[in-house]
């Protein structure tokens, strides 16, 4: 049994997988909620109170946080759905590749935003 | 072949079990979230980059097809939320009998499209 392993699978181990998705959901339901809190809270949101938002380190790392949450959420999941759908193993490892490249660029694509950001010009 | 057995291609007779039908669009809208990261974070980055981006993402915003495109991607997140959290208080073990199920699966196919809908009227009319 130790020996079935799956070298595709995010981290080789199901149960592994099961609570990554888990606790990344969780991560990602608390920041989409905070962002919503937000909106609600300003209502005619301005790119002051955004980009000050954003500025803020603590929501910086909260929100490095949630898109690596994301990337190992998006993995995981698609990672689930591919198995399930594209038998040959090519082509699974074809496509696997190309939406880990991908994810790994929106990571560094996010974390470039949130370096980027001007601030409010007084 | 015996021509006398009951055939059904009726779709609209077809009956799937709403759990089936809640768990297969749990599935699709995460596919299609999946796609949609980088429209999110394009739109990110010109929110951020700085006040005149901003500005610029502000008024397409308010153009017909891109608040179509922000309505649906929103429509799919808000499903795939709250078919989510209904995994999540699964997981722990609640509504987890047939019975429970199907209420389960009504519940929360009933807050999404009440969130939906108001997500539409916060587009749309306010
Ligand atoms: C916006 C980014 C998101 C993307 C791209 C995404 C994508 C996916 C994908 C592709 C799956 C696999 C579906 C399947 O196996 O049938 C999945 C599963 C799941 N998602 Fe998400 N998701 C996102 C956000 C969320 C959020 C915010 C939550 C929290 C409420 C969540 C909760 C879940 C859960 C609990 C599962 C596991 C379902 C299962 O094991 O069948 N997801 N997600």
């Amino acid at each position: 049994m130790g020996s079935v392993r799956n070298i595709t699978s995010y981290s080789g181990n199901g149960l592994r997988d099961w609570l990554v998705q888990r606790v990344s959901a969780i991560i990602l339901a608390v920041y989409i909620l905070t962002l919503v809190a937000f909106m609600i809270c300003h209502q005619n949101l301005t790119y002051g109170d955004w980009s000050t938002l954003f500025s803020n380190l603590f929501f910086k790392i909260f929100t490095v946080i949630a898109l690596f949450s994301l990337i190992l959420h998006a993995w995981v999941g698609i990672w689930t759905v591919l198995t399930d759908y594209v038998k040959p193993t090519w082509l699974r490892g074809l496509i696997e590749i190309a939406v880990i490249i991908s994810l790994i660029g929106y990571f560094i694509w996010g974390v470039e935003i949130l370096w980027n950001i001007q601030g409010v010009l007084f | 072949m015996n021509k006398k057995r009951p055939v059904n291609l009726d779709l609209m007779t077809v009956r799937f079990p709403i759990t089936a039908i809640t768990s297969i669009l749990h599935r699709i809208s995460g596919v299609i979230l999946f796609f949609c990261i980088p429209i999110l974070l394009y739109f990110l980055s010109c929110s951020l980059s700085d006040q005149i981006s901003y500005d610029a993402i502000s008024a397409v915003f308010e153009s017909f097809p891109i608040k179509l495109l922000n309505f649906l991607i929103l429509s799919a997140l808000i499903y795939h939320f709250v078919a989510g959290i209904r995994h999540l208080i699964m997981d722990v073990g609640i509504g987890e009998t047939k019975m429970g199920g199907k209420l389960g699966a009504k519940v929360m196919l009933f807050m999404s499209i009440l969130l939906i809908v108001i997500l539409g009227v916060w587009l749309w009319v306010l």
